[in-house]
């Protein structure tokens, strides 16, 4: 099959007015907003040199952080706010999504609006503001007739600098629960699907050198004193503007929205109850990649309506416990709890997705390891790598403890990219999932856990406050609850790791759905 | 003298830190007098100019512009009414020549039409073309048609005095002459009073009704061509011996220009 004829390129594409217009109208809301609190603050500042670098050096600072963080930092942010306007004001707002990216991506746009600003303004020539005061303007007829005009050509090079990058760092919006095209980029990453992933990509790429090229164009026209490019320059951004922005409006309102985090499996389960729901004629969406601390305070604020989370993760993360109890005990400890914040478990899946420590079937057999303390003999002379959040959770200092466990080495990976790492020996150990699909693909064996130092990890779903009594979306699910057993799991896992039509989770899910809808 | 003085400086000083710009200095311009300013760099000559429009506020003394003190006018208004010629065109580079010429008019609120009107009838006060000029940007002119342009725009809100900062200054030796000309006969026809400022004795005397020597911040002496050469002041006399050696010199390499 040829690259082009893959069909994912038709899905991708079928995604793209919805991405593209998301993505569009955040990075202008953003753009917007950070032009009108910089423009002022350079025009303000311009002759005042003390505030003026507190200004530039605040801008920088921002700057260096990387914008992953800073878009991520805005969520915890705005919750806390809007949790004091609650109760201050008894209003509340959205935390989730579009305000927090946009409020982000705004600060970030803010360095170069404002230093090209200064610079354009206090580049401009004395003479001609010492002219500007000898014909008679006053100091405000000054600036917007002399000094604004003359300082346009640098200021517009800050914006068009500021457009590339908030349209660049938009796509890192997607785990705040802004759909943007970095929705392409998640879901690709995570799916092994490269043609989502290059789609993202070009889709981001090319907008950024549109709107580039087309602020160039007007720059250039200022720059030139040509009012017919310049002119030609807007016009194309304002038709750039009105093409994503129109397909997106009139939209009819989305229903219940089913959340996702940031890998394979819950893109799977996500497209599985999106289905389930639109079944039973209830109107569905979803809004995958979503951060894992996020996600939870979305279902809790009603950003999104329900989700699959698994025991151990809430337990830990969401109740803050670090002791380990057995499954069924945990499990009703952890529904009362989540029942105080008016949040419904509506029951298990009927698979674990826990952590386990996994290496190659061959190379276990060798040492002679069957279990993690079989491996804490050895772990000396062996390296771990792990995902991003696996060494600094409560299981791992649990495993530690309980085996005395102590690696040579170990590293931080991409969860996709462990399973081929552990496979080609380029580490030794991995703490893989349980249920996924490439321990059977890479001919992997997860260790046993004699101690039960690692929670129990049940896949649970669970349904936001404002849904609790909500007898017709239970009712929808139900006849999911108990029925994914961990193998049928593995299976959907490693269909949707695969890298062909059949890989995508809307596929995956319906094979899904084949298989479990008649048990 | 005339009952009232176009312009008078009495007792006037301003100091930038240390340095006296304008030391205590009494001056009084009439009105339809054409006077020069003479001076080296950092006499204080361009400081005293613009003492009179308040584009430098004064530390000591009085100045009255028309009878008025200008500490009890409106700034903005003042400067309105005040023609201004800058040093080499002072253009704002984004407009046109026409916005250059009309935006005293437009500050002032006049209707467009009125302005358009203006702005043509001065386009051919200073002698440039009309339709060749209007819609041109100053980076468009030569360094002449600028400074004819820049003088249109001092007069375009018919001011009554106009001030020149070394308007003349940039240019070349013949551009020089005839813009100095052009402007001296305008000055007279339009009954204006003129301060300009120059470095040049030459152009001071071939312009000026009345000539003032400043030298650090002080007026060394004043008056006509005739009274100055009567001064006794080493300095007055030294900046006189230019423009006579040039005399000299060219009438003994041009005999005939000198016969003519």
């Amino acid at each position: 099959m040829s690259l082009f004829s893959d069909p994912r390129w038709g899905e991708a594409l079928a995604h793209l007015p919805d991405y593209l217009g998301n993505h569009v109208r955040v990075s202008l809301a953003a753009l917007e907003l950070g032009l009108a609190v910089s423009l002022p603050l350079a025009i303000l500042t311009r002759s005042r040199p003390a505030p003026r670098a507190i200004l530039l050096a605040i801008a920088s600072i921002v700057q260096t952080v990387p914008g992953l963080a800073l878009l991520a930092l805005f969520y915890p942010l705005l919750l806390l706010a809007a949790s004091v306007t609650l109760a201050w004001f008894g209003v509340s707002f959205s935390a989730f999504g579009f305000l927090p990216a946009m409020l982000a991506l705004a600060l970030y746009s803010m360095l170069p609006v404002l230093r090209n600003g200064i610079t354009g303004l206090n580049g401009i020539d004395p003479a001609l503001i010492e002219a500007a005061k000898g014909v008679g303007m006053t100091a405000r007829q000054s600036l917007v007739m002399v000094e604004l005009p003359l300082a346009l050509p640098v200021m517009m090079a800050g914006i068009r600098t500021a457009a590339v990058w908030v349209i660049g760092t938009a796509t890192l919006s997607t785990p705040i629960g802004q759909t943007s095209l970095g929705n392409y980029i998640f879901a690709g990453l995570q799916t092994q699907n490269w043609v989502f992933v290059l789609f993202g990509c070009f889709a981001s790429a090319l907008l950024a050198l549109a709107v580039d090229q087309l602020l160039g164009l007007i720059e250039g026209g200022l720059r030139q004193r040509s009012r017919a490019r310049t002119a030609l320059g807007a016009a194309g951004i304002a038709a750039l503007v009105a093409a994503t922005l129109v397909p997106t409006m009139g939209r009819s309102s989305q229903g219940y929205v089913v959340g996702a985090k940031t890998f394979a499996e819950q893109y799977v389960l996500s497209a599985l109850l999106r289905d389930r729901l639109q079944a039973a004629g209830l109107p569905a969406t979803t809004r995958s990649g979503l951060g894992s601390s996020v996600i939870f305070g979305a279902l809790k604020a009603g950003d999104i309506d329900l989700y699959v989370d698994y025991s151990g993760t809430l337990w830990a993360n969401q109740l803050h416990r670090s002791d380990i109890k057995p499954r069924a005990e945990l499990l009703t400890d952890l529904k009362a709890s989540l029942a105080k914040d008016n949040i419904t478990l509506l029951g298990e899946l009927g698979f674990e997705n826990a952590y386990a420590l996994v290496l190659p079937k061959k190379r276990a057999e060798a040492l002679g390891i069957r279990t993690i303390a079989d491996l804490a003999a050895h772990a000396s002379t062996l390296s771990i790598a792990g995902d991003y959040e696996f060494f600094s959770r409560p299981e791992w200092a649990a495993l530690q403890k309980a085996y005395g466990l102590s690696f040579r080495a170990q590293r931080q990976m991409q969860p996709d990219f462990m399973y081929a790492a552990v496979a080609s020996g380029e580490v030794d150990v991995i703490a893989g999932y349980t249920s996924d699909g490439l321990i059977a693909k890479y001919d992997l064996v997860a260790l046993d856990d004699p101690k039960h130092a690692i929670p129990p990890y049940d896949a649970i779903l669970l349904l936001a406050p404002k849904r609790a009594g909500d007898e017709r979306l239970k009712a929808a699910l139900q006849p999911l609850l108990g029925k994914i057993d961990i193998a049928t799991m593995r299976e959907a896992n490693l269909r949707a790791s695969g890298n062909d039509a059949n890989s995508s989770p809307d596929a995956v899910a319906k094979w899904l759905w084949e298989k479990v809808g008649g048990r | 003298m005339p009952s009232k003085p176009a312009i008078s400086y009495a007792h006037v000083t301003k100091s930038f830190g240390l340095l006296k710009a304008v030391d205590g200095l009494s001056l009084d311009i009439a009105e339809g007098e054409f006077v020069a300013i003479v001076g080296g760099s950092g006499s204080g000559k361009t400081t005293l100019l613009r003492l009179a429009n308040r584009l430098i506020e004064a530390e000591g003394g009085t100045i009255t512009v028309e009878g008025e003190d200008v500490q009890s006018v409106d700034p903005v208004a003042l400067r309105r009414r005040i023609g201004y010629v800058f040093q080499s065109g002072g253009l704002f580079p984004h407009l046109s020549v026409a916005d250059n010429i009309g935006i005293t008019p437009k500050l002032l609120g006049q209707p467009a039409a009125d302005i358009a009107a203006r702005v043509d009838e001065l386009l051919e006060l200073v002698q440039l073309d009309r339709d060749a000029h209007r819609s041109r940007l100053p980076e468009a002119l030569s360094g002449g048609q600028r400074q004819r342009v820049g003088v249109a725009r001092a007069l375009a809100a018919r001011p009554r005095i106009v001030l020149m900062d070394e308007p003349f200054g940039a240019l070349d030796p013949i551009t020089r002459d005839a813009l100095g000309d052009d402007y001296r006969s305008l000055h007279r026809k339009l009954g204006l009073t003129t301060v300009m400022i120059t470095h040049d004795m030459t152009e001071a005397i071939l312009l000026a009704d009345r000539i003032a020597v400043m030298r650090s911040g002080q007026l060394l002496a004043q008056g006509t061509p005739t009274e100055l050469s009567n001064s006794s002041d080493a300095y007055v006399l030294e900046l006189l011996r230019t423009p006579r050696r040039q005399v000299e010199r060219l009438n003994a390499l041009l005999p005939q220009s000198g016969a003519a």
